[in-house]
């Protein structure tokens, strides 16, 4: 009895094995254990050793940051001044320039709230509040023509505000949009179904490029003469349109992966079907096919910058027109370096954030 | 469990007929699961329903609440014949509790939040109130003390005993239970019993699906065996476990009980 005594206290004071060896310990249990994991290890060195002290002198070293466009082909390495001489053009377009303050004070105020949105704590009727208002001041920002703001037309908008434009709400209209057509292909009523499944493989068997040149040329001969509908907005739908049957194809993917326990439990209950899928299956739907969902949106964030192709002055389109001035021709490593990062970091949070989401709600549950 | 043993004489009095079954009939495509059922279910009383698999036990009580639909003869569940008419369905469903065997809580919502989604969306009880109601019956089945956890953090008799007080706060007026402790570890069998036993004595109408003999014969006023989709044998517990009439009962009697 006694000896059983001190063998339990001695299992419970048993401490698990310490785990952390040092750096030298650390690199031999990573970089080099085995022979195939030493030989990559040596291989990704030697070409680090290559690659980088010379991009490092290309992008700092031996470039120019504040010169004209005739300087900068003198230099060796990169040409920045494309960007720094430029920056307010590629930026906002064809916004008129002393105006352009308002283009960044919408896209700060956009920034704000999408800020204040990404916390789950602020998700309330105040934040609500704050979009309806915020849209409103983003669209006299933009338009003008109230309160002595002088109008712009929206064939001036470009650059940035327009990237973030397109992306912003045709994700977020998109979202829902999908989740309707997911419950709509489930649905039992069969011309529901037939007309949701037609729409989302009609959708999906053509390219995004000729969704948007229907939208801004095609679509356009229908109308009645005279009316005429905003060339942004016609993209804008294109691209809502384009990837909500992306993503109802991702939802409908989680809505089946529901166990009918679920759905039996909640009906049970006398939920009706509104109120089982808002408070039962959506959650749990959604919540499953939050990376996919993700990729689809992450991808139609960059498949925005297709609507250069119909002549919408994007970021990528006003990056590409000063490329097209003589000045400053051939420095396009340059500019599309800067353009990739801007559009690197909307991506790169947009999959943080779904990261963090994930976690959030997955430590809620277990 | 004999000490907990519900009294006879506790019988139902009255002749309130709570669910009635007449001539009912159901098909699974060209399979007849459900071939011609006659039961009536007064107010207050408890029948317990056994046989072999796939006899249509679980078809027979979802029936009730219309979780599956049937396609000939009539039910009848206080007073509401169960049709199309998806308003008196949900009317039914909020009347009738179900638990399963498989508990089928919630897993993204808290024990809590569990047990008052019905109360707050189906009978718009103010949320505070359901609450208390929700920690009142989560006291009754021992486990107010998880009422913040979730459903994943539990053990098998501690979500089904949920799972019972999830429906208990709807108040409804009958409770249907499909094998309620078949997918539970033996020593979690008896907690949910004893919470089972307890609802007896208070007088709930009960229809229990279940292999639990023992549960049976305290608890029940009436024990159906099922067989083919049919009900071939019903009886007192005493008169159906000592002297079965038909030679299915027998046999499946001392199949169950070796
Ligand atoms: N959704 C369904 N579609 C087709 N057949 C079904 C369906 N559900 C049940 N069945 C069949 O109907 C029969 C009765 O099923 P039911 O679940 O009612 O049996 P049970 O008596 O509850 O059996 P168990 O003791 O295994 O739970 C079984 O043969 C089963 O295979
Ligand atoms: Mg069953």
């Amino acid at each position: 009895m006694a000896g059983d005594a001190t063998s339990i206290a001695a299992a419970d004071t048993l401490k698990p094995p310490s785990t952390r060896k040092g750096v030298v310990g650390w690199v031999r249990a990573n970089l080099f254990n085995g022979v195939f994991n030493s030989i990559l290890t040596l291989v990704t060195l030697w070409m680090l050793y290559k690659l980088v002290p010379p991009l490092v002198r290309w992008a700092f070293i031996d470039s120019a940051w504040h010169t004209g466009g005739a300087a900068c082909h003198k230099v060796s390495g990169a040409c920045w001044s494309v960007v720094t001489q430029n920056f307010r053009f590629i930026i906002f377009g064809f916004f008129p320039y002393d105006m352009q303050w308002r283009p960044l004070v919408a896209m700060l105020i956009l920034f704000a709230l999408l800020f204040f949105s990404q916390n789950r704590k602020y998700w309330n009727r105040f934040l609500l509040y704050a979009w309806i208002a915020g849209l409103f001041a983003m669209g006299l920002l933009m338009k003008g023509g109230l309160f002595g703001l002088a109008p712009v037309d929206s064939t001036q908008w470009g650059g940035l505000p327009l990237t973030l434009l397109l992306s912003v709400f045709g994700l977020t209209a998109a979202y829902p949009l999908g989740v309707i057509l997911a419950l709509g292909r489930q649905s039992q009523m069969s011309g529901l179904r037939t007309l949701c499944i037609l729409y989302i493989e009609l959708i999906r068997g053509v390219p995004l490029i000729s969704l948007l040149f229907m939208a801004s040329i095609i679509f356009p001969l229908f109308l009645p003469e005279g009316v005429t509908i905003n060339k942004i907005l016609r993209a804008q739908v294109a691209i809502i349109l384009f990837t909500a049957a992306y993503i109802a194809e991702v939802v409908r993917g989680g809505l089946q992966g529901m166990a009918r326990g679920q759905y039996e439990a909640a009906e049970s209950l006398g939920l009706n079907y509104y109120l089982t899928m808002r408070l039962i299956i959506l959650p749990q739907a959604l919540k499953i096919v939050i990376p996919p969902t993700v990729s689809i949106l992450i991808s139609a964030f960059k498949d925005t910058s297709l609507v250069a192709i119909i002549a919408l002055f994007d970021l990528l389109k006003t990056s590409q027109s000063v490329l097209s001035n003589p000045e400053w021709m051939g420095f396009s490593p340059e500019v599309y370096v800067f353009i990739a990062v801007i559009y690197f970091l909307g991506c790169f949070s947009m999959s943080n954030y779904s990261r963090k989401l994930e976690r959030e709600l997955s430590t809620e549950e277990y | 469990m004999n000490e907990k043993a519900v009294q006879p004489s506790e019988d139902p009095d009255t002749d309130e007929i709570m669910i009635q079954m007449i001539d009912m009939h159901k098909w699974f495509g060209e399979f007849h699961v459900l071939q011609g059922i006659n039961l009536t279910v007064r107010k207050k009383e408890r029948i317990v329903i056994c046989g072999p698999s796939g006899s249509g036990k679980s078809t027979l009580i979802r029936c009730i609440n219309r979780l599956e639909v049937h396609q000939r003869g009539k039910i009848i569940v206080n007073g509401i014949e169960l049709t199309n008419n998806i308003r008196n369905i949900e009317k039914i469903r909020a009347e009738v509790g179900m638990v399963f065997q498989h508990f089928n809580l919630f897993p993204h919502l808290t024990i809590l939040e569990n047990l008052t989604l019905g109360p707050v969306w189906v009978r718009k009880t103010p949320k505070k109130e359901a609450e208390e109601t929700a920690m009142y019956f989560l006291e009754k089945v021992h486990i107010a003390e998880q009422a913040q956890k979730y459903p994943g953090q539990l053990s098998g008799g501690q979500q089904q005993r949920v799972a019972i007080a999830r429906s208990l706060c709807m108040a409804p007026r009958v409770m249907l239970f499909d094998e309620p402790t078949s997918a539970l570890d033996p020593e979690m069998i008896k907690e949910v019993l004893d919470v089972m036993i307890d609802l007896a004595r208070e007088g709930m109408t009960m229809i229990v699906v279940t292999h639990e003999m023992g549960f049976a014969k305290s608890v029940a006023h009436r024990v159906l065996f099922m067989d083919y989709g049919q009900i071939v044998e019903e009886n007192t517990p005493q008169a159906f476990f000592e002297n079965p009439q038909h030679e299915r009962t027998k046999l499946f009697l001392s199949q169950i009980l070796h």
